[in-house]
């Protein structure tokens, strides 16, 4: 059933004339295009936060004040945040899930075209107003991406700019994640029943759910806020009978939920990546699953855990503690299940599976972290230290940012039909993997010692470590330059990948041609 | 050979680290209170806990991905379940997790045990430094980061305890319960001293509290941990733990400093007195947003030098210092500052940076507090 290479170009006849250009991009309803469109944004979002993120690491290289005032400093570790969550993460997954899902369920596009196009459209006015608020007196939000009142009620008008774009980045994924479900409920090739469903698509679809169920959420509280500030209402002033606190329970009852949708897809592709490169099929796929749902059902019910030093009842200490630990078993589950997939394989190390085996490996301690900050008389240490930016950037860049990378290795040949150069691919790998554990892992040891997050300038005793990590840093970000040039490479040419450049690939996208025709699955496949 | 090599690799290592001159830490800072010790022994745990868990899985992954290579000749077994296993390792996690949480919930009762307290402080947080008041003994003072600024902006040599150093310390006597109540004036803050096991935080309007006991004797530094605008990095915690006697001594040698300050506040002061008391307090209260140099930081903080109320009425000068302005970071100083200081403050205000208003005498203020 597999589709000649060549008809890939091939335009269905009842298209007409499509247009070209610019035209083509604002008007495309087509999921592979409105793909890459999320790819792309992520990428221009990705060097933003990234260039942040260097500034940042220039100014803590040594004690004092050199580069940014902390006026500054503040509003570039509030972007930085906010840009590498909603700007990068997010849509690289939701460009991944344009892409791959109906490729992989065997369907000719999204459920809804047009509106996928709009959900990506949004996206480029939000980032214009999260960043262009940098430019106006007194500068962009800087109260942390967490945008705790009342230190968000002081600030200006950038405040209520991003409280916008965040409405907007909402609006967005919830279209987006109702596509996705609405795509994978019903436009499943015939045979495929939930549980022959690929992994990726699983957590994708979980994924999806948990989006719908939290962005309302967020999007109410940050309209309190927004009221809060403009219009004299007092929801989070205790001045005028209303709490601080309840911020920060409805902020974290979205946002522990988001810190999963930023990593189940991650579990995804990496439950994708390591079959193929052991040439054996996923261990566990069953469990995988049920451990998948399990944790997106405790997500809802751990929020507290960012809130241990706030101040609570000891019996809700206590459950948070209690439900945040549980949390470690379904995650157990997932490593476990990654470890013995490889276990008797046939191994390759192809750069996407390198990064995989990193993830599995790099992911792990970014879990442990988290259980050592479950123990709440620990967590009344390391809370709002460094040991905390340590602990999340294992799990988000290690974690999320290294499965992406795994996807990008492993899919590029699919899009672009041009196999990826492993040579600059493996060095990337490398460059990569060392220098990002020599920028985070001595992020522990300051948060041990006492080092504070989101101070522009430290005591003394935390001199070295910094200067260690942002030495990792900056050879961090320039290797990301290799990425640039592998992808770059892989679009405009290279070896031919054929249908299915893996030896042991298996799903219904590399029955196609790569790349692989408009409408990509025209007449539904068959599932033996 | 090769362990003499180690050893040589761990000399040199060893004498890097010596000659950049701070120590590497790797842990927790010594505990000195009972809270601190427990956090500091379940840290290890967990850690050793982790650690063995890591090394179990990922000494079988790195196993796997050494010998089980295609480039080997390894064939694939294409195995992909096993009750068993799995039952397994879901069970035992779990056991380990009942484990761990045992001495936790022993901790967390131990740690929100805040009864019986030998004394009790109140603690504000403000924009940004911190505001100690005993209770039980009416003693009541700010305290206000002392490195001076020249060393921030990289213009003078950095001292050992830099950013970690405070004008007046919090003193409490050594061995003694005290309690804390912790709120805060404007904006969330949090109060933490890592050697005594103590976070917590200090939110507007309403009262946490959290306790300590210290074990000896010595100087304990901390920051706030709560990110509370541009001078968060800026506002340090120094407890002074003495013995009973010297904390004693201390508490009355405060306590008719205060007495005496409250007496000098109604007199008249001689323009040059006010000047100079008024830097003092400026410095410490109110450069931090309005700058050193009055200019402020525009879009955030208004200029004083040239502003229409510095220059304007005495009155509206004064009534915005002592009532702040609310929904802004503006704060109000009535509580903070006594008639003298606020005389002083707001004719230093009126004499810098090219302004040119009459000074301001204390009893102008003390008539306008009513
Ligand atoms: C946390 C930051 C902060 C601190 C500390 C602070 N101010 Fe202000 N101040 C402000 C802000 C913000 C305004 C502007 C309020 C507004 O929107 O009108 C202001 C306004 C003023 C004004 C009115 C200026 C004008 O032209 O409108 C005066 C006078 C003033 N402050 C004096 C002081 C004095 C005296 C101190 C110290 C005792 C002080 N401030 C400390 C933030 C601060
Ligand atoms: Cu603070």
């Amino acid at each position: 059933m597999a589709i000649d290479g060549s008809s890939a170009i091939l335009e269905p006849a009842h298209h007409g004339a499509l247009p070209g250009g610019t035209w083509r991009w604002l008007t495309t309803t087509n999921h592979k295009d409105i793909g890459t469109l999320y790819l792309c944004f992520a990428a221009v979002m990705f060097l933003t936060g990234g260039l942040m993120a260097m500034t940042i690491r220039a100014e803590l290289f040594q004690p004092g004040l050199q580069f940014v005032q902390p006026e500054l400093f503040n509003q570039l570790t509030t972007l930085h945040g906010l840009i590498m969550i909603f700007g990068v993460i997010m849509p690289t997954f939701t460009g991944f899930a344009n892409w791959q899902i109906p490729l992989m369920i065997g369907a000719p596009d999204m459920a809804f075209p047009r509106m996928n196009n709009w959900s990506f459209w949004l996206l480029p006015v939000a980032a214009a107003l999260l960043i262009g608020s940098m430019f106006l007196p007194g500068g962009a939000v800087a109260g942390g991406w967490t945008l705790y009142p009342p230190l968000s009620i002081q600030g200006g008008i950038s405040y209520d700019m991003t409280i916008f774009a965040l409405h907007i980045m909402g609006a967005s994924s919830i279209m987006g994640a109702i596509n996705i479900i609405t795509t994978i409920l019903n436009m499943r090739a015939p045979g495929m029943t939930p549980m022959r469903m690929p992994m990726f698509v699983w957590t994708w679809l979980i994924t999806a759910f948990l989006l719908i169920a939290v962005m309302p959420v967020l999007a109410g509280t940050i309209t309190m806020l927004l009221t809060d500030r403009n219009f004299g209402t007092h929801f989070f002033s205790a001045a005028g009978g209303g709490d601080p606190v309840m911020f920060q329970h409805l902020f974290w009852f979205f946002g522990h939920p988001e810190v999963y949708i930023l990593i189940l897809p991650a579990f995804g592709i990496v439950s994708t990546v390591i079959p193929t490169f052991a040439r054996k099929p996923l261990f566990g796929y069953r469990s995988m699953v049920y451990a998948t749902a399990s944790i997106a059902i405790l997500s809802f019910i751990v929020w507290g855990h960012h809130m241990f030093t706030v101040g609570m009842p000891v019996a809700a200490q206590l459950f948070f503690m209690y439900a945040t630990m549980l949390i470690a078993v379904p995650t157990g589950v997932k490593v476990f299940n990654w470890v013995a997939t490889m276990w008797r394989g046939s191994l390759t190390f192809e750069t996407a599976m390198l990064f995989a085996v990193a993830f599995v490996c790099l992911f792990t301690i970014g879990g442990f972290s988290g259980l050592v900050l479950a123990m709440v008389p620990v967590d009344t240490q390391l809370q709002d230290t460094y040991y905390v930016v340590a602990h999340f950037h294992y799990v988000l860049v290690t974690g999320a940012l290294f499965a992406i990378y795994a996807g990008l290795y492993y899919w590029l040949p699919k899009w672009t039909g041009h196999r990826v150069d492993e040579n600059w691919g493996r060095w990337h790998f490398w460059l990569s993997a060392v220098s990002v554990n020599v920028l985070f892992f001595p992020m522990h040891f300051l948060g041990l010692a006492g080092m504070p997050r989101r101070i522009p300038d430290y005591a003394l005793q935390f001199a070295d470590f910094n200067r260690i990590a942002s030495i990792g840093g900056f050879v961090f970000g320039a290797s990301q330059i290799l990425l640039l040039i592998v992808i770059v490479k892989c679009v405009r040419g290279g070896e031919p990948a054929g249908n299915c450049p893996y030896e042991g690939a298996v799903g219904l996208e590399w029955t196609l041609s790569s790349p692989p025709p408009y409408h990509s699955f025209a007449t539904p496949p068959e599932l033996e | 050979m090769t362990c003499a090599r180690a050893c040589a690799v761990a000399v040199a290592l060893f004498a890097l680290s010596d000659r950049s001159g701070a120590e590497y830490r790797f842990n927790l800072p010594a505990p000195q209170s009972s809270v601190a010790h427990t956090a500091y022994d379940l840290h290890i745990i967990v850690l050793w806990v982790c650690l063995a868990i890591f090394a179990l899985v990922f000494g079988a992954m790195f196993y796997s991905l050494l010998r089980h290579r295609k480039s080997l000749g390894h064939a694939a077994h294409p195995f992909h379940e096993s009750t068993t296993v799995e039952v397994i390792w879901t069970t035992v996690p779990f056991l380990i997790l009942v484990g761990l949480a045992w001495p936790a919930t022993k901790a967390v009762l131990a740690q929100k045990d805040t009864g019986n307290p030998d004394l009790t402080i109140k603690i504000t947080g403000h924009q940004w430094k911190w505001e100690y008041e005993y209770l039980q003994e009416g003693v009541r003072f700010l305290s206000v980061l002392a490195t001076p600024s020249e060393q921030i902006g990289d213009r003078m040599e950095k001292g050992e305890h830099y950013l970690l150093e405070v004008d007046e310390p919090l003193v409490v006597p050594v061995g003694r319960k005290v309690r804390l109540l912790l709120t805060a004036a404007d904006v969330i803050h949090s109060w933490w001293v890592p050697a005594l096991g103590v976070k917590q935080d200090a939110i507007p309007g309403f009262i946490r509290d959290t306790w300590f006991r210290a074990d000896a004797p010595g100087t304990y530094r901390g920051q706030c941990a709560e990110l509370c605008g541009r001078g968060h990095a800026f506002m340090p915690i120094v407890v002074e733990v003495k013995p009973e006697a010297e904390y004693r001594a201390w508490l009355a040698a405060r306590k008719s400093d205060q007495a005496a300050k409250a007496a000098e506040s109604g007199r008249a002061f001689a323009p040059a007195e006010l000047l100079a008391l008024g830097e003092k307090i400026f410095t410490a209260n109110c450069a931090a947003c309005h700058q050193a140099n009055g200019r402020g930081i525009p879009g955030l903080f208004p200029a004083l030098a040239g502003s229409a109320i510095v220059n304007g009425p005495p009155q509206a000068h004064v009534g915005r210092v002592l009532q702040g302005k609310p929904g802004t970071a503006m704060p109000a100083f009535a509580a903070q500052l006594d008639d003298a200081e606020i005389a002083a403050v707001v004719s230093y205000e009126r004499q810098s940076w090219g302004n040119h208003a009459e000074p301001v005498q204390p009893a102008l203020v003390k008539n306008q507090r009513q």
